[in-house]
Protein backbone atom coordinates (compact mmCIF):
# COMPACT_ATOMS: atom_id res chain seq x y z
CA UNK A 1 0.00 0.00 0.00
CA UNK A 2 1.45 3.60 -1.16
CA UNK A 3 1.67 6.01 1.40
CA UNK A 4 -0.84 7.90 -0.33
CA UNK A 5 -3.65 5.73 0.22
CA UNK A 6 -2.70 5.12 3.60
CA UNK A 7 -3.17 8.64 4.46
CA UNK A 8 -6.54 8.88 2.14
CA UNK A 9 -7.68 5.86 4.63
CA UNK A 10 -7.25 7.83 7.84
CA UNK A 11 -7.59 11.75 5.70
CA UNK A 12 -10.22 10.90 3.45
CA UNK A 13 -8.61 13.40 1.28
CA UNK A 14 -10.15 12.35 -2.11
CA UNK A 15 -13.53 12.55 -1.18
CA UNK A 16 -12.71 16.12 0.29
CA UNK A 17 -10.72 16.65 -3.00
CA UNK A 18 -14.01 15.45 -5.23
CA UNK A 19 -16.13 17.69 -3.00
CA UNK A 20 -13.99 20.87 -3.55
CA UNK A 21 -14.09 19.95 -7.60
CA UNK A 22 -17.56 19.47 -8.27
CA UNK A 23 -18.19 23.20 -8.01
CA UNK A 24 -18.68 25.17 -11.45
CA UNK A 25 -18.95 29.31 -12.34
CA UNK A 26 -21.84 30.21 -14.38
CA UNK A 27 -20.40 32.13 -17.24
CA UNK A 28 -22.25 35.50 -18.61
CA UNK A 29 -21.64 39.10 -18.41
CA UNK A 30 -21.32 40.01 -14.94
CA UNK A 31 -19.38 37.17 -14.05
CA UNK A 32 -16.97 39.68 -12.91
CA UNK A 33 -18.59 40.05 -9.91
CA UNK A 34 -17.30 36.34 -8.52
CA UNK A 35 -14.24 38.13 -8.29
CA UNK A 36 -14.84 40.29 -5.33
CA UNK A 37 -15.69 37.43 -2.81
CA UNK A 38 -12.05 35.96 -3.32
CA UNK A 39 -10.54 39.75 -3.50
CA UNK A 40 -12.46 39.83 0.34
CA UNK A 41 -10.87 36.67 1.48
CA UNK A 42 -7.08 37.90 0.07
CA UNK A 43 -7.08 40.94 1.74
CA UNK A 44 -8.50 39.33 5.25
CA UNK A 45 -5.47 36.61 4.74
CA UNK A 46 -3.17 39.30 4.25
CA UNK A 47 -4.51 40.98 7.60
CA UNK A 48 -4.13 37.39 9.23
CA UNK A 49 -0.53 37.48 8.53
CA UNK A 50 0.87 41.00 8.84
CA UNK A 51 -1.52 41.06 11.65
CA UNK A 52 0.14 37.84 13.38
CA UNK A 53 3.63 39.58 12.66
CA UNK A 54 2.40 43.25 14.41
CA UNK A 55 2.10 40.87 17.28
CA UNK A 56 5.71 40.24 17.61
CA UNK A 57 6.56 44.11 18.78
CA UNK A 58 3.02 45.66 19.86
CA UNK A 59 2.20 46.03 23.48
CA UNK A 60 -1.01 46.57 24.30
CA UNK A 61 -0.56 49.02 26.90
CA UNK A 62 -1.07 53.33 27.27
CA UNK A 63 2.37 53.53 28.27
CA UNK A 64 3.86 51.61 25.33
CA UNK A 65 1.34 51.52 22.53
CA UNK A 66 2.51 54.08 20.66
CA UNK A 67 6.05 53.67 21.29
CA UNK A 68 5.79 49.88 20.21
CA UNK A 69 4.10 51.18 17.26
CA UNK A 70 6.87 53.88 16.51
CA UNK A 71 9.14 51.26 17.54
CA UNK A 72 8.37 49.31 14.42
CA UNK A 73 7.86 51.22 11.89
CA UNK A 74 11.20 53.26 12.46
CA UNK A 75 13.61 50.13 14.34
CA UNK A 76 12.10 46.86 13.02
CA UNK A 77 13.42 45.56 9.57
CA UNK A 78 10.24 46.00 7.38
CA UNK A 79 8.34 47.21 10.12
CA UNK A 80 7.13 50.00 8.15
CA UNK A 81 6.09 47.73 5.32
CA UNK A 82 4.27 45.29 7.45
CA UNK A 83 2.26 48.37 9.02
CA UNK A 84 1.60 50.03 6.43
CA UNK A 85 0.24 46.95 4.36
CA UNK A 86 -1.55 45.74 6.86
CA UNK A 87 -3.33 49.53 7.20
CA UNK A 88 -3.75 49.52 3.38
CA UNK A 89 -5.40 45.84 2.88
CA UNK A 90 -7.63 46.60 5.84
CA UNK A 91 -9.12 49.74 4.37
CA UNK A 92 -8.89 48.16 0.66
CA UNK A 93 -11.02 45.03 2.43
CA UNK A 94 -13.61 47.20 3.52
CA UNK A 95 -14.16 48.25 0.01
CA UNK A 96 -13.99 45.16 -1.11
CA UNK A 97 -16.80 44.14 1.23
CA UNK A 98 -18.92 46.30 0.14
CA UNK A 99 -18.21 45.78 -3.33
CA UNK A 100 -19.13 42.23 -2.33
CA UNK A 101 -22.12 43.12 -0.68
CA UNK A 102 -23.59 45.66 -3.87
CA UNK A 103 -22.30 42.25 -6.23
CA UNK A 104 -24.72 39.94 -4.53
CA UNK A 105 -27.65 42.40 -3.35
CA UNK A 106 -28.09 43.30 -6.86
CA UNK A 107 -27.84 40.17 -8.44
CA UNK A 108 -30.17 38.53 -5.46
CA UNK A 109 -27.49 35.99 -4.64
CA UNK A 110 -30.07 35.77 -1.36
CA UNK A 111 -32.63 33.80 -2.95
CA UNK A 112 -32.79 29.94 -1.95
CA UNK A 113 -31.06 28.46 -0.80
CA UNK A 114 -28.56 30.55 -0.01
CA UNK A 115 -30.02 32.63 2.54
CA UNK A 116 -27.62 31.50 5.17
CA UNK A 117 -24.80 32.35 2.78
CA UNK A 118 -26.21 35.64 2.59
CA UNK A 119 -27.27 35.96 6.60
CA UNK A 120 -23.50 34.95 7.62
CA UNK A 121 -21.74 37.09 5.37
CA UNK A 122 -23.80 39.71 6.76
CA UNK A 123 -22.67 39.26 9.84
CA UNK A 124 -18.92 38.94 8.63
CA UNK A 125 -19.58 42.41 7.09
CA UNK A 126 -20.29 43.73 10.70
CA UNK A 127 -17.23 41.53 11.92
CA UNK A 128 -15.18 43.62 9.50
CA UNK A 129 -16.39 46.71 10.66
CA UNK A 130 -16.07 46.17 14.47
CA UNK A 131 -11.95 44.83 13.35
CA UNK A 132 -11.27 48.65 11.82
CA UNK A 133 -12.81 50.32 14.82
CA UNK A 134 -11.17 48.01 17.36
CA UNK A 135 -7.75 48.46 15.56
CA UNK A 136 -8.29 51.97 14.64
CA UNK A 137 -7.30 52.40 18.53
CA UNK A 138 -4.38 50.17 18.66
CA UNK A 139 -1.70 52.98 17.82
CA UNK A 140 -3.18 55.30 20.73
CA UNK A 141 -2.42 58.13 19.01
CA UNK A 142 -4.91 61.30 19.25
CA UNK A 143 -7.28 60.51 16.20
CA UNK A 144 -7.81 56.92 17.35
CA UNK A 145 -7.95 58.23 20.87
CA UNK A 146 -11.06 60.87 20.00
CA UNK A 147 -12.35 58.48 17.05
CA UNK A 148 -13.00 56.19 20.00
CA UNK A 149 -14.42 58.50 22.25
CA UNK A 150 -16.79 59.77 19.60
CA UNK A 151 -17.96 56.07 17.90
CA UNK A 152 -18.31 54.73 21.46
CA UNK A 153 -20.55 57.71 22.73
CA UNK A 154 -22.86 57.11 19.82
CA UNK A 155 -22.84 53.37 20.87
CA UNK A 156 -24.27 55.26 24.11
CA UNK A 157 -26.70 56.40 22.53
CA UNK A 158 -28.63 53.49 21.85
CA UNK A 159 -31.97 53.46 24.01
CA UNK A 160 -32.63 51.13 27.41
CA UNK A 161 -29.00 49.43 27.10
CA UNK A 162 -26.56 52.58 25.32
CA UNK A 163 -24.97 53.37 28.75
CA UNK A 164 -24.34 49.84 29.44
CA UNK A 165 -22.88 49.42 26.10
CA UNK A 166 -20.55 51.91 26.77
CA UNK A 167 -19.31 51.10 29.46
CA UNK A 168 -18.99 47.43 28.24
CA UNK A 169 -17.15 48.56 24.79
CA UNK A 170 -14.87 51.19 27.07
CA UNK A 171 -13.95 48.92 29.89
CA UNK A 172 -14.45 52.10 32.13
CA UNK A 173 -16.63 54.97 32.11
CA UNK A 174 -13.73 56.76 29.74
CA UNK A 175 -11.59 56.22 27.21
CA UNK A 176 -8.79 54.93 29.23
CA UNK A 177 -6.16 51.97 28.96
CA UNK A 178 -8.97 50.22 29.98
CA UNK A 179 -10.19 50.73 26.24
CA UNK A 180 -7.21 49.85 24.73
CA UNK A 181 -6.75 46.33 26.58
CA UNK A 182 -10.32 45.48 25.76
CA UNK A 183 -9.97 46.82 22.12
CA UNK A 184 -6.49 45.01 21.84
CA UNK A 185 -8.35 41.36 23.25
CA UNK A 186 -11.52 41.98 20.89
CA UNK A 187 -9.41 42.85 17.70
CA UNK A 188 -6.57 39.88 18.38
CA UNK A 189 -8.83 37.01 19.59
CA UNK A 190 -12.40 37.50 19.85
CA UNK A 191 -13.25 38.87 16.39
CA UNK A 192 -10.96 36.39 14.83
CA UNK A 193 -12.58 33.54 16.43
CA UNK A 194 -15.89 34.31 15.15
CA UNK A 195 -14.11 34.90 11.79
CA UNK A 196 -12.85 31.76 11.85
CA UNK A 197 -16.48 30.41 12.64
CA UNK A 198 -18.55 32.30 10.11
CA UNK A 199 -15.76 32.30 7.35
CA UNK A 200 -15.65 28.49 7.10
CA UNK A 201 -19.38 28.14 7.05
CA UNK A 202 -19.99 31.13 4.23
CA UNK A 203 -17.18 29.62 2.27
CA UNK A 204 -19.03 26.09 2.76
CA UNK A 205 -21.70 27.03 1.71
CA UNK A 206 -20.46 28.32 -1.28
CA UNK A 207 -18.86 25.58 -2.29
CA UNK A 208 -22.74 23.38 -1.42
CA UNK A 209 -24.44 25.05 -3.45
CA UNK A 210 -21.87 26.79 -6.01
CA UNK A 211 -21.86 30.50 -6.85
CA UNK A 212 -25.39 31.95 -7.66
CA UNK A 213 -26.00 33.05 -11.23
CA UNK A 214 -27.38 36.53 -11.44
CA UNK A 215 -31.56 36.96 -11.47
CA UNK A 216 -31.20 39.00 -14.68
CA UNK A 217 -28.94 36.03 -16.04
CA UNK A 218 -31.24 33.44 -18.06
CA UNK A 219 -30.75 29.67 -16.70
CA UNK A 220 -29.01 27.17 -18.39
CA UNK A 221 -26.03 28.84 -19.95
CA UNK A 222 -22.76 28.07 -20.06
CA UNK A 223 -20.51 27.35 -17.02
CA UNK A 224 -16.50 26.49 -16.46
CA UNK A 225 -14.77 24.43 -14.08
CA UNK A 226 -14.44 26.49 -10.61
CA UNK A 227 -10.82 24.26 -10.29
CA UNK A 228 -8.34 25.02 -11.99
CA UNK A 229 -10.23 27.37 -14.49
CA UNK A 230 -11.55 29.90 -11.85
CA UNK A 231 -9.07 29.58 -9.36
CA UNK A 232 -6.44 30.31 -11.64
CA UNK A 233 -7.65 33.89 -12.83
CA UNK A 234 -8.55 34.31 -8.94
CA UNK A 235 -5.12 33.89 -8.34
CA UNK A 236 -3.96 36.13 -10.89
CA UNK A 237 -6.15 38.50 -9.26
CA UNK A 238 -4.80 38.25 -5.79
CA UNK A 239 -0.87 38.68 -7.41
CA UNK A 240 -1.95 41.92 -8.84
CA UNK A 241 -3.42 43.05 -5.60
CA UNK A 242 -0.43 42.30 -3.66
CA UNK A 243 1.62 44.71 -6.54
CA UNK A 244 -1.18 46.90 -5.86
CA UNK A 245 -1.01 46.69 -1.64
CA UNK A 246 3.02 46.49 -1.59
CA UNK A 247 2.78 49.72 -4.01
CA UNK A 248 0.41 52.17 -1.76
CA UNK A 249 2.00 51.08 1.31
CA UNK A 250 5.78 52.10 -0.12
CA UNK A 251 4.42 55.17 -1.49
CA UNK A 252 2.08 56.46 0.80
CA UNK A 253 2.55 55.04 4.16
CA UNK A 254 0.45 55.37 6.50
CA UNK A 255 0.95 58.07 9.31
CA UNK A 256 1.56 56.97 12.91
CA UNK A 257 0.37 60.55 14.23
CA UNK A 258 0.98 62.02 17.39
CA UNK A 259 0.63 60.29 20.69
CA UNK A 260 -3.15 60.28 22.59
CA UNK A 261 -3.26 62.84 24.99
CA UNK A 262 -6.22 62.67 27.22
CA UNK A 263 -6.08 66.19 28.56
CA UNK A 264 -5.59 67.22 24.98
CA UNK A 265 -8.18 69.22 23.35
CA UNK A 266 -9.90 67.33 20.49
CA UNK A 267 -8.14 68.75 16.57
CA UNK A 268 -10.25 70.91 14.17
CA UNK A 269 -11.81 69.19 11.82
CA UNK A 270 -11.38 65.50 12.68
CA UNK A 271 -13.44 62.58 11.12
CA UNK A 272 -13.64 59.28 11.35
CA UNK A 273 -12.31 56.77 8.80
CA UNK A 274 -14.25 57.02 5.48
CA UNK A 275 -16.53 53.62 5.98
CA UNK A 276 -17.75 55.16 9.00
CA UNK A 277 -17.95 58.81 7.11
CA UNK A 278 -21.83 58.20 6.56
CA UNK A 279 -23.31 57.44 9.82
CA UNK A 280 -21.25 60.57 10.87
CA UNK A 281 -22.40 62.79 8.52
CA UNK A 282 -25.92 61.48 8.76
CA UNK A 283 -25.96 62.25 12.54
CA UNK A 284 -24.40 65.59 11.96
CA UNK A 285 -27.14 66.12 9.82
CA UNK A 286 -30.27 65.30 12.35
CA UNK A 287 -31.40 68.41 14.52
CA UNK A 288 -30.97 68.40 18.01
CA UNK A 289 -34.53 66.85 18.63
CA UNK A 290 -36.86 65.21 16.02
CA UNK A 291 -39.99 63.86 16.77
CA UNK A 292 -40.07 64.53 20.70
CA UNK A 293 -36.49 62.46 21.14
CA UNK A 294 -33.19 63.02 20.85
CA UNK A 295 -32.03 63.47 16.62
CA UNK A 296 -28.86 61.70 17.75
CA UNK A 297 -30.66 58.94 19.37
CA UNK A 298 -32.97 58.45 16.37
CA UNK A 299 -30.19 58.59 14.14
CA UNK A 300 -28.80 55.04 15.78
CA UNK A 301 -32.14 53.86 15.90
CA UNK A 302 -32.56 54.48 12.31
CA UNK A 303 -29.05 52.56 11.74
CA UNK A 304 -30.15 49.64 13.59
CA UNK A 305 -33.28 49.14 12.24
CA UNK A 306 -31.46 49.01 8.45
CA UNK A 307 -28.79 46.89 10.17
CA UNK A 308 -31.72 44.86 10.88
CA UNK A 309 -33.11 44.99 7.28
CA UNK A 310 -29.77 43.88 5.45
CA UNK A 311 -29.56 40.85 7.74
CA UNK A 312 -32.63 39.73 6.61
CA UNK A 313 -33.38 40.66 3.20
CA UNK A 314 -33.93 36.66 1.92
CA UNK A 315 -36.77 36.46 3.51
CA UNK A 316 -38.35 40.22 3.18
CA UNK A 317 -37.85 39.89 -0.66
CA UNK A 318 -40.77 38.05 -1.27
CA UNK A 319 -40.28 37.96 -5.51
CA UNK A 320 -36.46 36.77 -5.20
CA UNK A 321 -37.60 33.58 -3.73
CA UNK A 322 -40.05 33.04 -6.75
CA UNK A 323 -37.15 33.64 -9.12
CA UNK A 324 -38.72 36.93 -9.99
CA UNK A 325 -36.72 39.81 -9.79
CA UNK A 326 -38.44 42.95 -8.56
CA UNK A 327 -38.27 46.34 -9.38
CA UNK A 328 -38.86 47.86 -5.60
CA UNK A 329 -36.24 45.76 -4.39
CA UNK A 330 -33.47 47.30 -7.12
CA UNK A 331 -34.87 50.83 -5.99
CA UNK A 332 -34.63 50.32 -2.40
CA UNK A 333 -30.85 49.15 -3.20
CA UNK A 334 -30.18 51.98 -5.36
CA UNK A 335 -31.15 54.76 -2.91
CA UNK A 336 -29.15 52.85 -0.04
CA UNK A 337 -26.10 53.01 -2.32
CA UNK A 338 -26.78 56.86 -3.30
CA UNK A 339 -27.40 57.13 0.35
CA UNK A 340 -24.02 56.12 1.28
CA UNK A 341 -21.90 57.43 -1.47
CA UNK A 342 -23.59 60.84 -0.88
CA UNK A 343 -23.39 61.07 2.51
CA UNK A 344 -19.57 59.71 2.53
CA UNK A 345 -18.20 62.45 -0.29
CA UNK A 346 -20.56 65.25 1.55
CA UNK A 347 -18.67 64.14 4.59
CA UNK A 348 -15.41 64.28 2.65
CA UNK A 349 -16.17 67.54 1.12
CA UNK A 350 -17.24 69.58 4.88
CA UNK A 351 -15.10 70.24 7.19
CA UNK B 1 8.75 21.47 -43.09
CA UNK B 2 6.60 18.61 -42.12
CA UNK B 3 4.46 18.39 -38.45
CA UNK B 4 6.89 16.08 -36.74
CA UNK B 5 9.44 18.90 -36.79
CA UNK B 6 7.09 21.92 -36.04
CA UNK B 7 5.97 19.37 -32.77
CA UNK B 8 9.24 19.42 -30.19
CA UNK B 9 9.32 23.35 -30.96
CA UNK B 10 6.09 24.02 -29.35
CA UNK B 11 6.70 21.53 -26.70
CA UNK B 12 9.72 23.80 -26.16
CA UNK B 13 7.95 27.09 -25.66
CA UNK B 14 5.64 25.38 -23.38
CA UNK B 15 8.28 24.08 -21.21
CA UNK B 16 9.73 27.36 -21.61
CA UNK B 17 6.68 28.94 -20.26
CA UNK B 18 6.18 26.57 -17.49
CA UNK B 19 9.84 27.92 -16.50
CA UNK B 20 9.58 31.11 -16.44
CA UNK B 21 6.24 31.03 -14.19
CA UNK B 22 8.20 28.97 -11.70
CA UNK B 23 11.04 31.05 -11.57
CA UNK B 24 8.52 34.03 -11.37
CA UNK B 25 6.42 32.24 -8.71
CA UNK B 26 10.01 31.29 -6.84
CA UNK B 27 10.89 35.37 -7.14
CA UNK B 28 7.76 36.34 -5.93
CA UNK B 29 7.57 33.56 -2.94
CA UNK B 30 11.23 35.03 -2.14
CA UNK B 31 10.41 38.95 -2.45
CA UNK B 32 7.38 38.18 0.33
CA UNK B 33 9.53 35.98 2.69
CA UNK B 34 12.03 38.22 2.52
CA UNK B 35 10.97 41.35 4.44
CA UNK B 36 8.79 38.66 6.95
CA UNK B 37 12.00 36.97 8.16
CA UNK B 38 13.93 40.02 8.14
CA UNK B 39 10.91 41.58 10.57
CA UNK B 40 11.05 38.43 13.12
CA UNK B 41 15.07 39.04 13.37
CA UNK B 42 14.60 41.64 16.77
CA UNK B 43 16.55 44.82 15.64
CA UNK B 44 19.22 45.48 18.25
CA UNK B 45 18.22 47.80 20.91
CA UNK B 46 20.92 50.35 21.93
CA UNK B 47 21.66 50.20 25.39
CA UNK B 48 22.81 51.73 27.96
CA UNK B 49 25.74 49.95 29.56
CA UNK B 50 27.43 52.34 32.77
CA UNK B 51 30.72 50.90 33.52
CA UNK B 52 29.43 51.61 37.16
CA UNK B 53 26.44 51.21 39.14
CA UNK B 54 26.10 52.34 42.75
CA UNK B 55 24.74 48.93 44.08
CA UNK B 56 24.35 49.89 47.40
CA UNK B 57 24.26 52.26 50.70
CA UNK B 58 27.38 49.99 52.65
CA UNK B 59 25.15 51.15 56.12
CA UNK B 60 22.20 49.32 55.09
CA UNK B 61 24.04 45.44 53.99
CA UNK B 62 25.02 43.90 57.48
CA UNK B 63 27.67 41.27 57.65
CA UNK B 64 26.41 37.95 56.44
CA UNK B 65 23.80 39.38 54.26
CA UNK B 66 23.53 39.91 50.56
CA UNK B 67 21.83 42.08 47.69
CA UNK B 68 20.82 41.45 44.27
CA UNK B 69 21.03 44.43 42.12
CA UNK B 70 21.22 45.26 38.08
CA UNK B 71 24.02 45.83 36.57
CA UNK B 72 24.44 46.31 32.70
CA UNK B 73 21.09 44.73 32.64
CA UNK B 74 21.58 41.27 34.17
CA UNK B 75 21.29 40.72 38.02
CA UNK B 76 24.15 41.26 40.04
CA UNK B 77 24.61 40.34 43.90
CA UNK B 78 26.49 42.51 46.22
CA UNK B 79 27.35 40.58 50.03
CA UNK B 80 28.98 41.57 52.98
CA UNK B 81 30.94 38.53 54.12
CA UNK B 82 30.61 37.23 58.19
CA UNK B 83 34.14 39.28 58.42
CA UNK B 84 32.89 42.43 57.21
CA UNK B 85 34.75 42.18 53.72
CA UNK B 86 32.10 43.53 50.76
CA UNK B 87 32.27 41.48 47.37
CA UNK B 88 30.04 41.55 44.42
CA UNK B 89 29.84 39.12 41.59
CA UNK B 90 27.29 37.83 38.84
CA UNK B 91 24.25 36.97 40.33
CA UNK B 92 23.78 34.47 37.28
CA UNK B 93 24.32 31.21 37.74
CA UNK B 94 27.14 29.29 35.42
CA UNK B 95 24.78 25.98 35.59
CA UNK B 96 21.47 27.21 33.40
CA UNK B 97 21.45 31.20 34.55
CA UNK B 98 19.31 31.32 37.65
CA UNK B 99 19.56 34.10 40.08
CA UNK B 100 21.84 32.97 43.28
CA UNK B 101 21.37 34.89 46.29
CA UNK B 102 22.94 34.75 49.56
CA UNK B 103 22.24 32.57 52.29
CA UNK B 104 22.96 33.89 55.45
CA UNK B 105 22.70 30.15 57.23
CA UNK B 106 24.83 28.68 54.77
CA UNK B 107 26.97 31.76 55.04
CA UNK B 108 27.81 31.14 51.35
CA UNK B 109 26.04 31.91 47.76
CA UNK B 110 23.35 29.62 46.98
CA UNK B 111 21.65 28.75 43.74
CA UNK B 112 17.97 27.09 44.38
CA UNK B 113 17.53 26.08 41.01
CA UNK B 114 19.57 22.38 41.34
CA UNK B 115 21.43 23.25 44.65
CA UNK B 116 24.19 25.29 43.31
CA UNK B 117 26.81 26.35 46.08
CA UNK B 118 29.54 28.88 45.78
CA UNK B 119 31.72 30.03 48.44
CA UNK B 120 32.73 33.88 49.31
CA UNK B 121 35.27 34.32 46.52
CA UNK B 122 32.46 32.84 43.98
CA UNK B 123 34.24 29.09 43.70
CA UNK B 124 31.79 26.30 43.34
CA UNK B 125 31.81 24.36 46.22
CA UNK B 126 28.95 21.25 45.12
CA UNK B 127 26.60 20.86 43.15
CA UNK B 128 25.97 21.41 39.10
CA UNK B 129 27.73 24.55 38.04
CA UNK B 130 30.67 24.18 35.85
CA UNK B 131 32.44 27.79 36.84
CA UNK B 132 32.91 29.90 39.52
CA UNK B 133 30.67 33.31 39.61
CA UNK B 134 32.69 36.28 37.99
CA UNK B 135 33.55 38.47 40.59
CA UNK B 136 33.40 42.71 39.83
CA UNK B 137 35.49 45.24 41.83
CA UNK B 138 34.28 47.20 44.86
CA UNK B 139 35.33 50.29 46.00
CA UNK B 140 33.20 52.00 48.41
CA UNK B 141 32.71 55.95 48.45
CA UNK B 142 31.54 57.33 51.44
CA UNK B 143 28.38 55.34 51.97
CA UNK B 144 28.10 54.05 48.47
CA UNK B 145 29.16 50.61 47.26
CA UNK B 146 29.79 51.49 43.86
CA UNK B 147 30.45 48.26 41.70
CA UNK B 148 32.40 48.15 38.58
CA UNK B 149 33.87 45.56 36.26
CA UNK B 150 37.20 44.24 37.89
Amino acid sequence: MSLRDWLDDRLRFRQAAAFLHKKDVPVHRHAVGYYTGGITLFFFLIQVITGLLLLMYYRPSSDAAYESVRFITSTVRFGWLVRSVHVWSANLMVLAVFLHLAVTFFGRAYRRPRELTWISGALLLLITLTFAFTGYLLPWNTLAYFATKVGTEIAGDVPLVGKAVLVLLRGSEDVTEATLTRFFGIHVAILPALTTVLLGLHLLLVQIHGMSRPISVPPGGRSEPFYPHFVLRDLVVWVVLLGIVATLATFVPWPLGEKADPLAPAPAGIKPEWYFLFMFQTLRLLPGRLLGIEGEMLGVIAFALAGGILLLVPFLDVWAQRERSHRLVTLIGMVALAFVVGMTVWGMVTD
Amino acid sequence: MDASAQRPARIGRRSFLDRVLTVGLAALGAAIAYPIISYLIPPKVKEVIHASVVAAKASDLAANSGKIFLFANKPAIVLRTPDNEVRAFTAVCTHLACTVQYRSDFRHIWCACHDGHYDLHGQVLSGPPPRPLEEYKVTLKGDDIIVSRG
